[in-house]
């Protein structure tokens, strides 16, 4: 499923989504340990974390995830806000538990 | 002799806005010269820890990057405090970071190891209270 499928199904609050919402989301990772996220996470990952800050889009670019949801309701900054808007990376809330979501995500992929 | 492309960056102190901008801009001239995206992953990713090992490790520093089609060096240099253990700080898990940067998410100790697993070469020169000198390579094969 695509991003913004997923992001429709799973209920999830759009914070950055104008960009690469069209891409197809192929797996999922959860880590707030941003090195751990950096050596696990897989190209096109829907990337799951209670992190909001200017990292999580840089780490997400980096490790060319599809999308990030940010969990239990824990917001991005606006720092982070614009770098996410920068690098095109669709971010999304949710007050979802980071089980619940990556549940909700195996049955979309 | 094929050309060689040098790129040179400032990294601030403490300056988490601006993290990841050397990485980030040196992953979009790589991309721009062709270069897979097995190859901008590696370097990218072996940058950018070592620009935030710079930023909350040390007081900010330089990097030279260069670029040649067999090969991408990345030169970290930094004026902070050196790295007492070499072969400890290399190991998974071990950090220092303080409170304030694990909230941000850093301090898994998994900088090193990344920046190891992900390069072709990698040498630490360090001197304590002088700095700290990070060298790695990625070979386009
Ligand atoms: N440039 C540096 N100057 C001084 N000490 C450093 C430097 N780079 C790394 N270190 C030391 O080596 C340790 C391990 O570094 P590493 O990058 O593996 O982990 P970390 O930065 O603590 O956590 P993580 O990278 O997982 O967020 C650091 O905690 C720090 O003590
Ligand atoms: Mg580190």
């Amino acid at each position: 499923m695509t991003v913004k499928e997923i992001a429709d199904r799973l209920k999830l609050k759009a914070v950055c989504a104008e960009e690469n919402t069209e891409r197809t989301v192929t797996g999922c990772y959860i880590g707030d340990l941003l090195s751990l996220v950096m050596s696990k996470a897989q190209s096109g990952d829907a990337w799951i974390t209670i992190q909001g800050n200017i990292n999580v889009p840089a780490v997400a670019s980096l490790t060319d995830c599809a999308m990030v949801i940010i969990a239990e309701n824990m917001q991005l900054d606006s720092a982070a806000l614009s770098r996410a808007k920068q690098e095109g990376i669709p971010v999304y809330t949710s007050e979802k538990s980071a089980f619940d979501l990556a549940c909700g995500i195996k049955e979309c992929l | 002799m094929a050309d060689t492309m040098k790129l040179h960056y400032t990294v601030d102190a403490d300056d988490f806005t601006v993290a990841g901008e050397a990485s980030g801009a040196v992953k979009k001239v790589l991309k721009q010269l062709g270069f897979s995206s097995d190859i901008i992953r590696k370097v990218a990713v072996a940058m950018y820890e070592c620009e935030i090992n710079m930023v909350i490790h040390a007081d900010g520093g330089v990097i030279d990057v260069e670029i040649t089609p067999e090969k991408i060096r990345m030169i970290h240099s930094d004026k902070g405090p050196g790295i007492k253990d070499i072969e400890k700080a290399m190991q998974e898990g071990f950090s220092t970071a303080d409170e304030k940067v694990r909230e941000l998410g850093f301090g898994a100790g998994m900088g090193l190891p990344n920046m190891k697993r992900y390069t072709d070469e990698m040498n630490i020169t360090t001197k304590i209270g002088e700095g700290t000198v990070v060298d790695m390579t990625v070979y386009v094969k």
